[in-house]
C-alpha cells in the first residue's frame, strides 16, 4: 500500500467508533489512559451532537461502538444514545466501572438494544481494588456483575494488570469464574496518560509477567472454552512493537467528550498536529481529509529503520504516541522495537523494575485536582 | 451416507445469542458481530448463515440453497461449514 497520496480512494471505513462521552468519573485509577490535562477540554457534546456523530459515523461504515469515558454512566442521556445506536445498526459496547448501574438502568439498556457490557475490576481483593481506584467500589462492582448476568448479557470482565496486582492473576481468574464471566481481559498496562506518570510504581518485572502468563495458561487448560481469556501482552517486554490501532487512521475513530476527533485516544499529546472537532466538520470530512488523520497514514512519514524494514506493513512502525513520549519525536520507530536506536529506554525501564520501589515519588491518582496541577493551572505539589 | 449424517440433516441449528448477523452496506458484506469484534463472512458462508433461523433443519437449508444455486450438490459443503461454525461458537446445534 502506498501512503504517499493523502486522499486514497480505497480508504477503509472507521469500523470502530469510540465515543468518550465524558471525562467525569467517580473512580480515580492510577493507571487511567485519559490525558493528564483532561480537565482542560471544552464543554461536553450535547445529546443532539452525539446523535449526529453516531449517524454520520454509521453512514461512513462504523459498526462497533464503544461507549466509554470517564464513566459513561455519568451521562443521563446514555439510554437515549443506546436506542439510537441500535436503530442505526451499531453493535454497542458499554465500557464501565459499574458505578451508576442499577436494575432500572440495565433494564432500559437491554430494552434499548445495548449489546454488551464490559465491567472493570481493579483486583480480586477489596483492599487493592479500592486502593487502586481510590474509592470504595469492590462490593458495588460485585453486585453489578450479578445484574449483568441476570439480564442475560455476556459477561466481559476487564482487569488492568500491573506490578501491584500481577501476582494475583490466579485469584483474579477464580473470581471471574465464580462470577460466570464468558470473557476475561487481563489487560497489561499500556503506559500512556496517568499510567505513564506512575510507570515506576506500575511496571512489573519480567519474572512476575512470566509467572502470570503461566498461571493464565494453566487456568485456560482447566476451563477450556467455557471462559475465553485474553492476556494482552505488555509491549515493554517485547522486541517488536504492537501494530498500534491497526495502523493510524485505518480502523479507529475516537471522539473525545468535547468533540475532538482522534485516530487513537492518546493522540492529542502529539505536538504540532491539529485535530478536527465534530462541532466544525462532518465525520466524513474528518476521516478523509483532515491533516490530523492523514498525518501518519501509509508509510511516507517513516524514518529509518522503519522506512526500509520489511515488517513495516505488519506493525506500521508501532505507536506514534509511544515514539513521541519515549524518544521526543513521533516519526521515530516505536522504541519497543529492538531495531530502534532508542530501544535502550525501554529495556532500562524494565531493568529498573527489578529494583525494589523506593518511595521517591508517590503514586498520583487521576482526579481533578491532580489534573489541574499537571496542566499547569495550579502548582504541582505531590501529596497523597 | 452414514447414519450420523442422516441424523445431522434433521438437526435445527440456530445462531448463538452471543453473535449478531447483519449486512454491512459500506463493506458490501455480511458480518457476525460480537463483543468488540467482527467476522467478515465469505459469500458462501453468508448464504448459509442467512438461512439459519432456528426453525429450518439442515436438510431444508440444503434444499433452499440448491434451489438458489441449481445444479450443484451442496450437502457436504453445508454440513462442513456448519461444523466449522459450531466450532467457532457461531451456531448452536
Amino acid at each position: 500500500m502506498d501512503g504517499s497520496s493523502p486522499e486514497r480512494p480505497q480508504l477503509p471505513p472507521p469500523l470502530w467508533l469510540l465515543a468518550e462521552l465524558t471525562y467525569r468519573c467517580p473512580l480515580h485509577c492510577a493507571f487511567c489512559y485519559n490525558p493528564l490535562d483532561y480537565t482542560k477540554g471544552g464543554a461536553e457534546l450535547s445529546t443532539a451532537e452525539w446523535v449526529r456523530v453516531l449517524r454520520e459515523g454509521r453512514a461512513l461504515g462504523a459498526v462497533q461502538l464503544g461507549l466509554s469515558g470517564g464513566e459513561p454512566l455519568v451521562r443521563d442521556d446514555l439510554e437515549e444514545l443506546v436506542v439510537e445506536a441500535r436503530r442505526l445498526g451499531f453493535y454497542s459496547n458499554l465500557i464501565t466501572s459499574g458505578v451508576g448501574l442499577n436494575e432500572k438502568r440495565i433494564r432500559a439498556f437491554k430494552d434499548g438494544g445495548l449489546d454488551h457490557i464490559q465491567l472493570s475490576f481493579q483486583d480480586s481483593t477489596r483492599e487493592l481494588n479500592d486502593f487502586l481506584s481510590s474509592t470504595r467500589t469492590f462490593e458495588l462492582k460485585s453486585r453489578v456483575a450479578r445484574l449483568i448476568k441476570d439480564h442475560g448479557y455476556p459477561m466481559v470482565l476487564n482487569v488492568v494488570i500491573h506490578r501491584l496486582n500481577v501476582d494475583h492473576v490466579p485469584q483474579i481468574l477464580e473470581m471471574a469464574e465464580a462470577m460466570g464471566a464468558e470473557y476475561v481481559e487481563l489487560a497489561n498496562t499500556q503506559y500512556y496518560g496517568w499510567a505513564h506518570l506512575n510507570r515506576a510504581q506500575l511496571l512489573p518485572t519480567r519474572e512476575q509477567l512470566v509467572r502470570a502468563e503461566e498461571a493464565t495458561n494453566r487456568f485456560r487448560d482447566r476451563v477450556g472454552s467455557r471462559m475465553r481469556i485474553f492476556f494482552v501482552v505488555p509491549d515493554y517486554f517485547e522486541r517488536r512493537p504492537k501494530p498500534c490501532m491497526n495502523g493510524w487512521g485505518s480502523v479507529f475513530l475516537t471522539i473525545t467528550p468535547d468533540g475532538t476527533a482522534l485516530p487513537c485516544h492518546a493522540a492529542r499529546m502529539l505536538p504540532g498536529l491539529a485535530f478536527p472537532n465534530v462541532r466544525d466538520e462532518s465525520i466524513e470530512a474528518i476521516w478523509h481529509r483532515s491533516e490530523g488523520f492523514n498525518r501518519f497514514r501509509g508509510d511516507g512519514w517513516m524514518k529509518e529503520p522503519c522506512r526500509s524494514c520489511p515488517e513495516k506493513t505488519r506493525d506500521f512502525g508501532g505507536c506514534r504516541c509511544q515514539a513521541y513520549m519515549l524518544t521526543g519525536e513521533a516519526e521515530n520507530a516505536d522504541p519497543v522495537c529492538d531495531l530502534s536506536p532508542h530501544h535502550h529506554v525501554v529495556t532500562e525501564a524494565v531493568e529498573r523494575a527489578r529494583e525494589p520501589i523506593v518511595e521517591t515519588k508517590p503514586i498520583m491518582f487521576r482526579d481533578d485536582r491532580n489534573s489541574r496541577r499537571l496542566a499547569g493551572e495550579a502548582p504541582v505539589q505531590e501529596s497523597v | 451416507m452414514t447414519v450420523d449424517a442422516t441424523v445431522a440433516l434433521e438437526r435445527v441449528p440456530r445462531l448463538s445469542a452471543r453473535f449478531r448477523l447483519q449486512y454491512e452496506t459500506a463493506q458490501n458484506t455480511w458480518v457476525l458481530l460480537y463483543p468488540e469484534g467482527m467476522v467478515k463472512l465469505s459469500p458462501t458462508a453468508s448464504e448459509i448463515l442467512r438461512r439459519v433461523d432456528g426453525k429450518a433443519t439442515i436438510a431444508s437449508l440444503v434444499e433452499s440453497l440448491e434451489q438458489a444455486f441449481p445444479g450443484v450438490d451442496l450437502r457436504a459443503d453445508v454440513i462442513e461449514f456448519l461444523r466449522i461454525a459450531q466450532d467457532h461458537g457461531w451456531i448452536e446445534p
